[in-house]
């Protein structure tokens, strides 16, 4: 059976999908990415969709899935590269992706991964830690 | 003068299991990039062909997609016609409104679809079939 390659870096796990995925492999995918984000321990997941020249809303309820359950296992998911022909015809097909963040790129993707993290693992200075609650 | 559609090129594709979904999609960008369709414009196409293609899938049992390039005055375009023999749609005015949804998809179906296409047509008898036929044109 086909997969999906997931590379582990530090804390993330990175998904370069190069191909037309035909339905069982995206849901390979969907399950593989969640059992990986519970093995690793992973705090955050960027999907690459840079080379998919479309997506339709079976593709679309995948993002979202692994969105969705990665927020249950404490990761959070940025989809990045999605070419502009595939963001007009998501949008004029009704379709949001929620759940998911978006970035540009892979470069902008990481950023924003790296700040969900920060802003989660570091509450505030040590200061106010007791005056709050 | 009401103009006529000509059929330039015909072509047609079983589709019967998920596996066929993606080569099918690659056939219709093939014919798309043929008639010099914009990048936007295939791309609105594929996706409600994927769309329509599913929905044969997972409601008719899978059938038969039929591909034409076609001629409308100077305009060209692609036609296709999904015919399946499942069960058919009871209530298409139904069918065709936004967030209804039968199955378990995310119920934008048949109207987000319409939205990506210049034409669509659909025919339903229930318990004999669903035909549906969309045009995407070149400049449309």
């Amino acid at each position: 059976m086909d997969r999906i390659p997931i590379l582990r870096m530090g804390k993330f796990l990175l998904v370069t999908i190069q191909i037309d995925l035909y339905d069982r492999l995206a849901t390979n995918l969907e399950s593989d990415l969640v059992q990986m984000v519970n093995k690793t321990e992973a705090k955050g997941v960027l999907i690459d969709i840079s080379a998919l020249s479309i997506v339709d809303s079976f593709m679309g309820r995948i993002l979202g899935n692994i969105g969705s359950m990665s927020k249950i296992m404490d990761a959070e998911t940025v989809v990045v590269g999605m070419q502009p022909a595939v963001a007009i015809t998501l949008i004029e097909l009704g379709l949001e992706l929620k759940g998911v963040h978006t970035a540009l790129n892979v470069e902008k993707g990481m950023e924003l991964l790296k700040e969900k993290i920060a802003s989660d693992e570091e509450p505030p200075d040590e200061t106010d830690e007791d005056s709050t609650e | 003068m009401k103009l006529m559609k000509i059929v330039l090129s015909k072509d047609s594709m079983k589709i019967e299991r998920e596996q066929d979904v993606v080569p099918f999609r690659g056939r219709v960008k093939e014919y798309a990039v043929k008639i010099g369709m914009s990048l936007v414009n295939q791309t609105k196409l594929i996706t409600a062909a994927s769309e329509l293609v599913r929905n044969m899938l997972k409601y008719g049992n899978g059938g038969v997609v039929l591909i034409e390039v076609i001629s409308e005055g100077r305009d060209n375009g692609i036609r296709l016609t999904f015919s399946d023999k499942g069960p058919g749609i009871a209530d298409i005015a139904l069918a065709m409104k936004d967030g209804y949804s039968s199955g378990k998809s995310l119920g934008i179906g048949l109207p987000g679809t319409k939205r990506l296409v210049n034409e669509f047509d659909i025919k339903s008898t229930p318990g004999q079939g669903t035909t549906v036929s969309i045009i995407k044109w070149k400049n449309g």
